[in-house]
């Protein structure tokens, strides 16, 4: 069984970036580039992992965490937040939204794969 | 003439011995003892002045002319002295409890204040008392002349005025040597005091000494006297029950109202118990000076010529008997009846001169009182000489130019019932807290005119009024003449004008009163007067000293708190080496706690609430109107306080305003911040991701790897141009900024930059419209800077014009002083929502697609600011469309 990852993030080459390195680690990545609609995106898809970063057209990061944790269904999903903004007061807002990971960018690809697997340990 | 001499000569030494006795008493005052110089005996004695030269010479002619008559004059006073001494003992009470300077001024202070009514009572003063100086000037003239006149001949025509004036003059010199040593008016006069006192004793000698010459050297005893008296036709002579009944009343208003008494009788009262004592001493004073005044006129009568003249019988007497030492003697007491009453009598109108009409004149004219300060004393006692030679000067010139032929004793009561005017406002004022200043006014007013009228001008002899008007009334109106005024006739022209002028005053004052209402100022003084005794307890009613150190503790406490007032106390006890905690109320200690309280509660009312517990001075006008200012500077201060707390208000929320405008450029600039953080670390994330991978990969092929080191690559570029812009955007907004002003054709510079948005683009879908005939402009201008814009412009079209055959039309609109190029794309355009943050920093239009930073149009507006143009959105174009607009002095006309 494969796992599938959503990565939601509207930066071409970061996109490009971690599809790459997930791919070689075998997810099955998805992506995502705007943040209107990402939440119907995650209902549709019901990924393993969310990778969802902040800073989206449309809509911001948090608002679709919130959004997603307040269903039954997603309260658990792990999500995996990415941001350019390091700020603490960023980390606080995702903590609080309920994010299971926090990452500030730019990361080390292995940090990365790392946290992923991290979220979603092979069974 | 030798006798003239010596008389001279004696005169001269009398007048050094008086200096004499005023220095010693001033020396004796001014080294503190002053024990003996208050004896009441000494407040007695000088009450004497009320003996004036009419009194030692004219009561012997009154005698001659009108019988007993002379007596009335005695009992008016001995009759206040004794029947009224409540009324005496209130006016004193108030004349030192309010620090009263003159009777002008105690009635001003009773009502209101007013110096109207106390430039009113001085002109009075002035008036009724000139004519007396000047006959206490005529009767030392003419005792001087009796000794140098034929006796045989007896008469005295021709006065000598150089007499008269050498009189004045020393007079004048004297009060002004003694009278105004001090400001103070509660400061006694002690040296002149005294000098009245020994007067007072000369002239009570001398006249006795002539009595007791006359009954018993000359008549040979009592019962021969008496027989002589029963003999003469003094005895037989009727006396007129009213005009004696006027006389006294006259006497006694006069007693009460004279500027003189007033002046030694309240001001100079030393203690009030003093007036216990010249309660009965002062009438057995008058009966004395009058015991002996029947038999000299008498066996003046009897010995002298028919047609000498009576007033000077106690000088003629002796002398025509050969006896000129006694004649000296009662020269002497003439002298001092006449210098005595001079002085004293300048010194009281000095005062209210120089008060009530000097001071006020030349404070008005210096600019008002806040200025005056350390010189006003200098100024106060300069003018108080000049109106005490002023006022003895009026007298002797009245004197000299009316010639001085009055019989003396009228002039006395003329003047008598010119100062009794001032009665009825004086008593009303303080036995009655409803008259007011307006009634006192009224009353005043009538009185003095109708006493000119009826009186004054009469009296001065048909050269002033005509015998016609006299006779016949003004104008032929008989119910107005002088002297039967509403056709009451057949009075003795004394007693109508005191009926009239009198009555006519205190119904005018009641009626005044009535009808108007005090100021509060008037209502404060009048209860202040009326109910004197409950405001300022008397010396008798001292409940001893510890008593008072008590209240004192017990008010210091309220106001000090109880713990710092015990000590006080105790630090104030123990300096004066007294046992426990309460110091002895001396003095020192008082003006201590004074100023402790004023520290508290300011001087004036903490001087006022000193001065109602330690009693024997109420709390003055002053003194309430200082409390009433305190109040009003509070007012004032809370006022201020007032204002302050609004400007305070005012400023905080121009603080508040300020914090929030800060807060927002703070918020600005965290999101400012935030944005380049973003904006640097999401092309660093990019590099560093396909970095990794290709330092940790080996089993890339060369497409990938290729592929992957152009993205590092490309958004090294990225990096490179965000800092570029970063920086250019930071110089724009804050450094300076070196403009290179060229000319060139508008549209070279529009070439260029389409030429450079084209270079850099990935494809070239975007089709560009121009008008080149209307480019045909010169612009003068940075034109690297103009065309850094337009770049900007083109490429924003190319970046996010989202029509499936996007177009940029590029306008230009040559006006006068400007020349206007629109970029107008055929996207969708920005949505008004959208249009007023797009030329802020990192400002994006929702949903872009391209990389850019968000600086680009932040970074025209601060150019086309530079440039002294301007660069807005131009709405309703149907696409996207931005106007940039090249300033006047930028733009010429190609020709």
């Amino acid at each position: 069984m494969t796992r599938e990852i959503l990565l939601i993030e509207d930066e071409r080459n970061i996109i490009e970036a971690i599809s790459f390195i997930l791919s070689r680690d075998g997810w099955t990545v998805r992506t995502h580039s705007n943040g209107t609609d990402a939440a119907e995106k995650v209902r549709s898809l019901r990924p393993d992992v969310v990778i969802l970063d902040v800073m989206l057209p449309g809509r911001s990061g948090y608002d679709i965490l919130r959004e997603l944790r307040g269903e039954p269904a997603f309260a658990d999903l792990p999500i995996l937040m990415l941001t350019a903004r390091g700020q603490a007061r960023d980390r606080e807002m995702a903590e609080s939204a309920g994010v299971s990971a926090y990452m500030t960018k730019p990361f080390s690809n292995s940090e990365m794969l790392d946290a992923v697997r991290a979220l979603a340990p092979v069974p | 003439m030798t006798t003239l001499n010596a008389l001279v000569a004696v005169c001269l030494s009398y007048v050094f011995f008086l200096f004499v006795v005023a220095f010693v008493a001033e020396r004796r005052a001014a080294a503190g003892r002053i024990r003996w110089l208050r004896s009441p005996i000494v407040y007695t004695l000088s009450l004497s002045i009320y003996c004036t030269a009419w009194t030692f010479y004219g009561a012997v002619g009154s005698a001659v002319r009108n019988g007993l008559e002379y007596v009335a004059i005695y009992v008016g006073p001995s009759l206040v002295m004794l029947g009224w001494f409540w009324v005496v003992r209130k006016l004193v009470r108030i004349g030192r409890s309010q620090r009263v300077t003159s009777i002008a001024d105690l009635v001003s202070a009773r009502y209101g204040k007013s110096n109207t009514l106390a430039v009113f009572v001085t002109i009075l003063a002035v008036a009724g008392v000139t004519p007396y100086i000047a006959l206490q000037l005529q009767s030392v003239t003419l005792s001087f002349e009796v000794f140098g006149a034929d006796l045989a001949g007896g008469r005295f025509d021709r006065p000598h005025t150089a007499t008269a004036l050498w009189v004045a003059v020393g007079l004048a010199l004297f009060t002004v040597i003694f009278g105004t040593r001090n400001l103070d008016a509660n400061e006694r006069h002690h040296g002149v005091v005294m000098a009245i006192a020994v007067e007072a004793v000369v002239k009570l000698v001398a006249l006795l000494s002539v009595g007791v010459f006359v009954v018993w050297g000359l008549s040979g005893g009592v019962t021969e006297t008496l027989a002589r008296i029963d003999a003469s036709e003094l005895g037989t002579w009727n006396v007129a029950g009213g005009r004696w009944a006027g006389i006294t009343f006259l006497s006694a208003a006069a007693f009460l109202c004279l500027p003189r008494i007033f002046q030694v009788l309240v001001v100079e009262a030393a203690d009030e118990s003093h007036l216990r004592t010249a309660s009965w001493a002062f009438p057995a004073y008058l009966m004395l000076m009058s015991l002996f005044v029947v038999p000299i006129a008498v066996v003046g009568l009897d010995l002298l010529p028919a047609g000498s003249n009576p007033d000077l019988f106690v000088l003629t007497v002796p002398l025509s008997q050969g006896q000129e030492g006694l004649a000296v003697l009662s020269f002497l007491g003439g002298f001092s009846s006449a210098t005595s009453m001079v002085i004293v009598a300048a010194i009281a109108l000095s005062t209210m001169v120089s008060n009530h009409i000097v001071m006020p004149i030349w404070l008005r004219l210096t600019g008002g009182g806040a200025s005056v300060s350390g010189d006003v004393r200098h100024i106060v006692l300069t003018a108080r000489r000049l109106s005490i030679a002023g006022v003895v000067m009026l007298g002797y010139l009245y004197y000299a130019f009316s010639g001085g032929g009055a019989a003396l004793a009228t002039i006395g009561l003329v003047a008598f019932a010119g100062m009794a005017q001032v009665l009825p406002a004086m008593l009303g004022g303080i036995f009655w807290r409803g008259a007011t200043r307006t009634g006192a006014l009224a009353g005043l007013s009538v009185g003095f005119a109708l006493w000119l009228y009826t009186l004054f001008l009469p009296s001065l002899g048909p050269g002033v009024l005509p015998v016609a008007m006299l006779d016949e009334g003004p104008l032929g109106l008989a119910f107005l003449r002088p002297q039967a005024l509403f056709g009451i006739d057949g009075l003795d022209p004394l007693l109508h004008a005191i009926f009239w002028s009198m009555s006519l005053n205190a119904g005018a004052f009641f009626v005044g009163s009535v009808l108007s209402f005090p100021t509060p100022l008037e209502r404060l003084q009048g209860a202040q007067f009326v109910n004197v005794f409950q405001h300022s307890p008397g010396p008798r009613s001292w409940a001893g000293r510890v008593a008072q150190t008590e209240d004192l503790m017990v008010m210091a406490q309220r106001i000090l708190g109880a713990t710092e007032a015990m000590a006080l106390f105790r630090r104030e006890a123990r300096a004066q080496g007294a046992r426990g905690d309460l110091p002895e109320p001396t003095p020192q200690f008082l003006e201590r706690l004074e100023r402790e309280l004023a520290g508290s509660v300011g001087a004036a009312t903490a001087h006022a609430m000193i001065g109602q517990i330690v009693g024997g001075m109420s709390v003055s006008v002053e003194d309430l109107m200082a409390v009433a200012d305190e109040s009003a500077q509070l007012m004032e201060y809370s006022a201020r306080l007032e204002a302050q707390s609004t400007e305070l208000s005012r400023t905080a929320r121009q603080l508040r305003d300020a914090n929030l405008k800060l807060t927002r450029l703070s918020v600005q600039k965290d999101a400012f911040l935030s944005q380049i953080s973003h904006e640097l670390r999401t092309p660093m994330t990019s590099i560093r991701a396909f970095s990794e991978i290709l330092r940790d990969s080996g089993r890339l092929d060369a497409g990938e790897r290729m592929r992957f080191a152009s993205i590092i690559h490309d958004e090294a570029v990225r990096l490179t141009r965000l800092l570029d812009d970063l920086l250019d955007l930071s110089v724009l907004e804050n450094g300076k900024v070196s403009l290179d002003i060229r000319a060139a054709r508008l549209s070279e510079v529009i070439d260029r930059a389409v030429a450079a948005a084209d270079a850099g683009a990935e494809d070239g879908a975007l089709t560009i419209r121009r008008d080149r005939s209307d480019e045909d402009v010169t612009i003068v201008t940075d034109l690297d800077r103009l065309a850094q814009v337009f770049i900007n412009l083109v490429s924003n079209a190319r970046k996010y014009c989202e029509a499936s055959a996007p177009a940029l039309t590029i306008r230009v609109l040559t006006e006068s002083d400007r020349v206007l190029v629109d970029f107008i794309d055929n996207g969708e355009g920005i949505g008004p929502e959208a249009r007023d943050t797009i030329f802020e920093k990192f400002s994006r239009v929702a949903e872009q697609k391209a990389g850019g930073a968000g600086l680009g149009l932040a970074i025209c507006r601060q150019i086309m600011a530079r440039l002294g143009g301007d660069i807005s959105y131009l709405p309703g174009q149907g696409g996207a469309a931005f106007r940039v607009e090249i300033a006047e002095a930028s733009a010429m006309a190609a020709q």
